[in-house]
């Protein structure tokens, strides 16, 4: 059987090792893309309410200054074709709604601020 | 008609026929750095062994003034041939029709072939170059794509399956390559996604370019969707090529073995490649090559999760499956990717009968928020899943490190490996020296004047006592220490007295693997 030419294997030794840190042992190596652009954590903020889809405000149930319970309706976004009712996820006074009724917003924004 | 006459007429029609889409179409595709259907197939398989079938198939649907348009054999191109007197059957979709768009008849091309692959137990090839449902057909174009799916499953595990993509592969086309055991792409040619930029643009307000979202680079660096990825057509056709030759024909049988060779000596020296300290770094490539036939092997994944290395090498002219940690990268670590990648690879060698050669030397899995968010259990899972089902011949050679539950993951005797080796240096513990010593000391070390002194002192016990493979060899997980020149002699030897294995679990239907 013949087999097709090898192709001609190139080292890919970079001499700049980073350090990783597993148990407590310093290990010399190369990291990698992903590893490096990783997200930190942050552990979440209920004071602030941040979009989880893109889309747009249909309409806002609460006004600056009111006072809200966890779970109460604050506005409709319509996003990948529905009505998604959006509910508080904290409990406290309104301290600035970032958001208006029309308006397309993007994922990932702070739509409302708790005091 | 004279006889003659017929067949004057009959060699115009395959003539026309083969034209596809014509020649501006055709000058299109040229013009985009793609070959056509048929030149793919013809320069992949073996010269003058293609012949094609359907090729006078045509669509039948009415709706939308498709009555009055003739598609050439409905933009997909099916048959049989040769790779390396392999058998082969293939489809190749045609751009140049209709932007190969899949209809109902271009479908069923397809899944004639792919049930004649399955019948005759031949490799399957599909080439997929297509802009996507043929929009015009509705439902009946979303049937040919889940008939597709399912003879994808049902050949799962039989027959070898392999995925081109060589165009775009878009929307629900994509997970017919992804139901697949290898997928190719090419540089700035392929594209594969869900969702395509301009929708995700209009629904997320987020901008990006196709081959940023879903191109060759995308899927064999970041997604692992991708097996190889080569610079060009060309290229790609002769890794196929040359995966045919690692793999068998089907599950019933052997990949065909070759003229035994040695390894390069010269070149890849067993005794120099892995340094004595734990904590540097080096190419576990080599020690595959220090031991492989001819110094060959055939990486699969190169791109993605290169923290773990699998691929295939030969040993006494036969196909191996190899799995190495790499020290090089991520110090070697297990992690959400690495798992997954390793666990299909495994699985993969197990279902065509080829025997697997791990080589260990990590330090444990990656530690992070990122990861245990990532599932890095359920993925995790999927490794010690795969190693423990699997029944071919499974052996390991632990380098160095075996620390932990990565010790375990990484083919132990305790999944059930039928031998296990470890050179001199192996070190194998719960855990590296200072982790270990610093939990079992933290009083001792806190209590000192000198806490470093102390705490340097408790490593290097713990070192003397515990960083070497007598402790697991006195209790029979390993089955025998030896020196790295001894390496493949001795694997060839596991090999070879491997070659009947034959073992059983309990009777089911089928596991639950943490897919």
């Amino acid at each position: 059987m013949k087999i097709g030419k090898r192709k001609k294997e190139k080292k890919e030794f970079k001499p700049n090792y980073k350090t990783l840190n597993i148990d407590g042992t310093r290990y010399k190596t190369n990291l990698t893309k992903k590893f490096e652009n990783r997200k930190i954590y942050t552990s979440p903020d209920d004071k602030k309410m941040i979009s989880f889809l893109p889309g747009t405000v249909i309409k806002v149930f609460v006004k600056e200054g009111q006072k809200i319970k966890m779970g109460d309706n604050i506005m409709i976004l319509e996003a990948m074709k529905i009505q998604n009712r959006i509910k508080s996820s904290g409990t406290g006074v309104i301290k600035s709604i970032k958001v208006k009724e029309g308006e397309k917003i993007t994922k990932g924004i702070i739509m409302l601020e708790l005091e | 008609m004279s006889l003659k006459r017929k067949i004057r007429e009959l060699q115009k029609r395959r003539e026309k026929a083969r034209k596809g889409g014509g020649d501006k179409a055709i000058e299109k595709q040229v013009s985009m750095g793609k070959l056509t259907a048929r030149e793919r197939i013809i320069v992949l398989l073996d010269e003058d062994s293609f012949n094609e079938y359907d090729l006078f198939v045509e669509h039948d649907s009415r709706d939308f003034d498709m009555d009055k348009k003739t598609l050439h054999g409905d933009g997909v191109v099916i048959g049989t041939g040769t790779i390396y007197g392999a058998p082969i059957c293939i489809f190749a979709q045609d751009f140049t029709v209709a932007g190969g768009s899949l209809g109902l008849m271009h479908s069923r091309k397809i899944t004639k072939i792919m049930d004649h692959a399955l019948k005759m137990r031949m490799p399957l090839i599909g080439i997929n170059d297509s802009g996507g449902a043929r929009i015009q057909e509705g439902v009946n174009s979303l049937a040919g794509y889940g008939e597709i799916f399912f003879r994808n499953t049902l050949a799962s595990g039989v027959i070898p399956q392999i995925s081109v993509i060589l165009g775009p592969c878009a929307g629900g086309a994509v997970y017919s390559p992804a139901l697949t055991d290898f997928v190719f792409v090419v540089d700035k040619i392929s594209k594969m996604f869900i969702t395509g930029p301009e929708v995700i643009k209009t629904v997320l307000g987020e901008e990006i370019s196709m081959e940023d979202l879903g191109g060759a680079k995308v899927h064999s660096e970041i997604t692992g969707n991708a097996h190889f990825f080569a610079e060009s057509e060309l290229q790609c056709f002769e890794q196929i090529k040359r995966l045919i030759t690692f793999i068998p024909w089907n599950n019933s049988r052997k990949a065909k073995a070759v003229e035994p060779k040695e390894p390069r000596k010269k070149e890849y020296k067993i005794d120099d490649i892995v340094p004595d300290n734990p904590k540097q770094p080096y190419d576990v490539r080599d020690v595959i090559r220090s031991i492989s036939d001819d110094s060959d092997f055939f990486e699969v994944q190169e791109r993605w999760a290169a923290n773990i290395v699998i691929g295939f090498g030969r040993m006494d002219g036969k196909t191996i499956g190899f799995i190495a940690n790499q020290p090089l990268v991520l110090a070697g670590v297990l992690d959400v990717d690495s798992s997954d990648k390793a666990a299909r690879f495994i699985r993969y060698c197990d279902a065509f009968n080829i025997p697997m050669v791990t080589f260990v030397d990590l330090p444990g899995y990656l530690p992070g928020v990122d990861q245990e968010h990532a599932g890095v259990i359920r993925h995790g899972a999927k490794l010690l899943y795969a190693y423990s089902e699997a029944t071919v011949p499974k052996i390991t050679v632990i380098l160095r490190k075996a620390y932990g539950g990565g010790y375990i993951a990484m083919n132990s005797r305790h999944l059930r490996a039928d031998f296990v080796f470890a050179w001199p240096g192996a070190e194998i513990a719960v855990m590296g020296p200072e982790g270990a010593a610093n939990i079992i000391f933290r009083r001792e070390i806190m209590a000192a004047d000198d806490p470093d002194k102390v705490r340097k002192q408790k490593v290097k016990e713990y070192k003397d006592k515990f960083a070497n493979p007598y402790v697991a060899a006195a209790k029979g997980y390993i089955d025998s220490v030896i020196e790295p020149q001894e390496t493949r002699n001795l694997l060839l030897h596991a090999i070879e007295v491997s070659q009947n294995k034959s073992v059983g679990g309990p009777k089911k239907k089928h596991g639950i693997p943490p897919f």
